[in-house]
């Protein structure tokens, strides 16, 4: 997609980059969204991030070997394709005309075609030149030409940047995301280049919050926080087991398996989707939102704005017309409880203090 | 030297063998083990056992990123005028052995990039301008060298890792024979060994009955099983095959001790010592019984003394230094080195070589002035980063009231004094309260004055209520400050957890009980490091339950005086 990414020249002492053939990539068989055990939390909270980007992004906390990064990895696989402007190196999409690149706003042809979504992985470690993008050295030093070449964010445009242990990442490297989640473009001014382009992109970080905490201006950029523990019904650890088991043993034909229910999910997003926009609102449900957010004291305007959003989708993926405070309730934890202001004296859990406040605001 | 010692080799043996038939599926070891003959032995056996020409590497403490991912390679890339990049360790270390020593300083970044590494098989470099993915799947040796006190390995590191091995108390006298494992002839492909029917059960119970919340336990368990049953020829496995997996790969990872189900409290003696000589009975008069019980017979003398040795190695899941990690605060200009980012060097020292490394790919291109050899420009710099050193508080909340003071406060007051000459001894500071009647108390604010502890510990009285929502309160008010100070609380909770005085300081058991675990669940918020010692005659499930509230490790030491006390409190830290 993206054929500007060159390969590397590599130090030549090391046989196994000889070859061409040697430095082929394995083949990516991750495990099957459809098959995950448990967890509806996390596999809705992605969903509905995939139906709605405007959600805003998704954080998943939690225990260690509850499958966060599984997941999300996992959801490359299940997003349906989308339509891009051809040979775009930012992935522009034709229909979107507030957010295009310079040459996609210009150019005249726009001939498009289908590609997957990027879910684009943030390694830790990644430098900067990666991230935001760089002068494209070989072109430099081969022709004098000055090129830009794109980085992980132009690469995650359209979908998803995935950034595994976000709570490790370093701080220097989290000012460059908030500010281009914030402005959804990313402008890069170094080496003597200037380049503005558009980077909307669906955030998702996992991590363990005991391994340290998230800063607050990066925590308030996710849409929905999702808490993982690890399953404590027998049933439901045996049958992560199994499964696993299972699918280390025969990837493929574990794989196949799930085709089935994987494109069912797939199905569903796309037609969530489309139904989106003509989902209803109904005036007492936006009343019971804004009373939630008082009566837990949340700051701004943001988490009631997702709070609608993200029961939106739920209601468009269950194929609803209308908003119901079924769906409020379902999505409200995820929406609130990154968004709680600390409270030294409450003796409970964010999860908790969500919870009773729906009971409260929604009886 | 301990009479298991060659038990305790041969299971290393063992746990080599299959990781030498399995590398990556099974992610790796955890050795706990000095640098000497034992270890140089371990390593030796295991090497044996790898197919000739596997990789085997050694990973360098502290080596900055670009030698682990890879990155820029300066000489080359000054002399061809152009980056080039050089290939990192854990490409390198693909489909072989990767040996990483100190795993207990092992910093949190680079075990991050581990765990990726583990989990797909492959690392994804974006640095230097150079975006790739490199398969890496590799076997990780993580030797955890730590002493008592010190920091444990990173838990979320050892938690992807089959075999946890302490070879701590061997003598190399003590190795016995060394098991031949090369992989035999009448090995099968791990591919086609299946789990028998109710084998993933039997694990997934076998797991929880010692109190093993990750999953992933008895999926590597499962791996293992199937490792075991492949090199016997097996496409099934069986009940030889899961206890051994039971064995190396849950035992060690036990949190506690299974409750011995109603019915077995006393099996007959004949049977028990048959099972301490053949880990796997077939026997007829067991069948009735569920795998799992019949296992845990198996590998029961085997966890009480693992349970205690993992307490002492203080690796235990919970303990795993993240408190250092949570109270790390602003750029630090010393301590343990970060690596190196953009930065001013005007306020945070210079990393010349890594200056050096980011300026080179671009000498062709800049003009050369002066009689510069490199031309350096102001992006080019790279700052140091350090994480600065923490010192460990450990806080004694001591349960002072009338339930437990007849009992045992008298060895807790023992303990408690053997482990401050301990903390005077490694500089570290320690802290007392106690909570009795309506209130709790500061006894002792973090002091390293030996003599002033003691003073005030022998006043402390006994009697009355047990207040422990408002002990909890006090350790958690106390823990708070000194994280802020930078420094890394541990709280060790002596109490029989029969609380009957609330928050409010009015009696009332259920109210208390409630308040008491409302304030556990408000620590394991704040990711406080734990321990509770459940200081009751007989151990209580009350206990048991709020330490998982708090998250802390749970030890009953029903029998114990103050030195098994203290014995089992030092290493814990």
């Amino acid at each position: 997609m993206h054929g500007t990414i060159k390969s590397p020249s590599y130090k030549t002492d090391f046989p196994l980059y000889k070859t061409e053939t040697n430095r082929a990539k394995p083949m990516s068989l991750n495990y099957p969204f459809a098959a995950l055990v448990g967890q509806d939390e996390m596999k809705r909270a992605l969903m509905l991030a995939a139906i709605d980007p405007t959600i805003g992004g998704v954080l998943v906390f939690g225990d260690r070997g509850t499958g966060k990064s599984t997941a999300i990895r996992a959801l490359a696989d299940l997003l349906p394709e989308r339509e891009t402007v051809e040979g775009c190196p930012y992935g522009c999409a034709p229909q979107h005309e507030a957010g295009l690149c310079g040459a996609c706003e210009t150019g005249s042809k726009r001939k498009t075609v289908k590609s997957k979504v990027p879910v684009v992985d943030l390694p830790l470690g990644a430098t900067e030149d990666r991230i935001v993008g760089a002068l494209d050295l070989e072109r430099a030093l081969a022709h004098g030409e000055k090129k830009f070449e794109p980085g992980l964010l132009a690469r995650a445009h359209g979908g998803f940047l995935y950034i595994d242990e976000v709570n490790l990442l370093e701080d220097h490297l989290v000012d460059v995301l908030l500010d281009v989640t914030a402005s959804g473009e990313n402008l890069v001014e170094r080496e003597g280049l200037s380049v503005r382009h558009p980077a909307k992109f669906v955030l998702v970080g996992s991590g363990n919050p005991e391994e340290g905490e998230l800063r607050p201006q990066l925590l308030d950029r996710f849409g929905l926080c999702v808490e993982v523990r690890t399953p404590t019904d027998i049933a439901t650890r045996i049958e992560v087991v199994k499964r696993r088991d299972a699918f280390e043993r025969d990837r493929a034909g574990f794989i196949a398996q799930f085709t089935k229910e994987a494109e069912k999910l797939r199905k569903a997003i796309v037609a969530a989707r489309k139904k989106l926009d003509d989902v209803d609102l109904p005036p007492e449900i936006l009343e019971k939102s804004a009373a939630l957010c008082l009566a837990l004291g949340t700051d701004g305007l943001r988490g009631e704005l997702t709070l609608m959003r993200a029961a939106r989708a739920l209601a468009a993926l269950e194929g609803k017309k209308s908003v119901t405070l079924a769906h409020l309730k379902t999505v409200a934890p995820s929406v609130l409880r990154h968004r709680l202001r600390k409270n030294p004296l409450e003796d409970v859990g964010s999860t908790v203090r969500v919870e009773r406040a729906l009971e409260a605001a929604l009886s | 030297m301990s009479d298991d010692a060659p038990e305790l080799w041969h299971t290393a043996c063992e746990a080599a063998s299959l990781l030498a038939a399995c590398p990556a599926g099974l992610g790796g070891m955890v050795v706990k083990a000095p640098p000497g003959p034992v270890r140089d032995a371990f390593l030796a056996m295991l090497k044996e056992a790898l197919p000739d020409g596997t990789p085997w590497l050694r990973m360098p403490h502290a080596l900055p990123e670009a030698r682990l991912t890879g990155g820029i390679d300066l000489a080359s890339t000054l002399a061809a005028g152009k980056p080039v990049f050089e290939r990192g360790l854990l490409a390198s270390a693909h489909g072989g052995v990767l040996i990483a020593g100190m795993a207990e300083r092992m910093d949190r970044a680079i075990a991050a990039r581990l765990e990726a590494a583990l989990d797909t098989g492959q690392i994804r470099i974006e640095r230097d301008h150079v975006s790739d993915s490199v398969p890496a799947a590799f076997a990780l040796i993580l030797f955890d060298e730590g002493e008592p006190g010190e920091d444990a390995p990173p838990a979320s590191l050892t938690d992807r890792l089959a075999f946890h091995v302490d070879l701590t108390g061997l003598s190399w006298r003590d190795l016995g024979e060394t098991l031949s494992s090369k992989a035999s002839a009448t090995a099968l492909p791990l591919q086609s060994v299946m789990l028998a029917e109710g084998h993933a059960e039997t694990l997934v119970a076998l797991a929880d009955a010692l109190g093993i919340a990750s999953l992933r336990a008895p999926l590597l368990a499962a791996m293992a099983a199937r490792a075991h049953a492949a090199q016997a020829g097996r496409v099934m496995t069986d009940e030889t095959d899961i206890a051994s997996a039971a064995r190396l790969v849950l035992a060690p990872r036990a949190t506690r001790l299974p409750a011995p189900p109603e019915e077995q409290q006393a099996p007959p003696p004949e049977e028990q010592e048959h099972q301490a000589n053949d880990p796997a009975p077939e026997t007829m008069e067991a069948q009735d019984r569920p795998l799992e019980d019949k296992i845990l017979d198996a590998i029961a003398s085997a966890i009480p003394a693992d349970l205690l040795a993992q307490l002492q190695a203080g690796r235990g899941g919970r303990l795993a230094g993240r408190g250092a990690e949570a109270g790390r605060k602003a750029p630090a200009t010393r301590g343990r080195p970060l690596g190196a980012r953009r930065g001013d060097p005007r306020r945070e020292r210079l990393d010349l070589l890594e200056t050096l490394r980011a300026a080179a790919p671009w000498q062709r291109l800049r003009e050369q002035r002066g009689d510069a050899a490199i031309a350096v420009r102001k992006e080019d710099l790279r700052v140091r980063r350090f994480r600065p050193k923490s010192r460990t508080t450990t806080i004694f909340v001591v349960d002072a009231s009338g339930s437990s003071a007849l009992h045992r406060l008298a060895e807790a007051k023992g303990a408690v004094e053997l482990v401050l000459a301990e903390c005077y001894v490694r500089r570290d500071e320690a802290a007392l309260i106690a909570f009795r009647g309506q209130k709790a108390d500061i006894i002792l604010p973090p002091t390293r004055s030996l003599t002033r502890a003691r003073a005030l510990l022998k006043g402390l009285p006994g009697g009355g209520g047990t207040p422990l929502a408002l002990g909890l309160d006090a350790a958690r008010q106390l823990a708070d400050t000194v994280r802020r100070k930078g420094d890394r609380p541990f709280l060790i909770l002596l109490t029989d957890a029969q609380a009957n005085v609330g928050r409010d300081g009015m009696g009332g058991r259920q109210k208390a009980e409630e308040d008491a675990l409302a304030s556990a669940d408000a620590l394991h918020r704040d990711g406080f490091e734990s321990l509770l010692i459940d200081t009751s005659p007989r151990p209580q499930p009350k206990a048991s339950m709020l330490a998982a509230r708090m998250g802390a490790r749970y030890l009953a030491l029903p029998q114990a005086d103050a030195r098994r006390l203290a014995a089992a409190i030092v290493p814990a830290r």
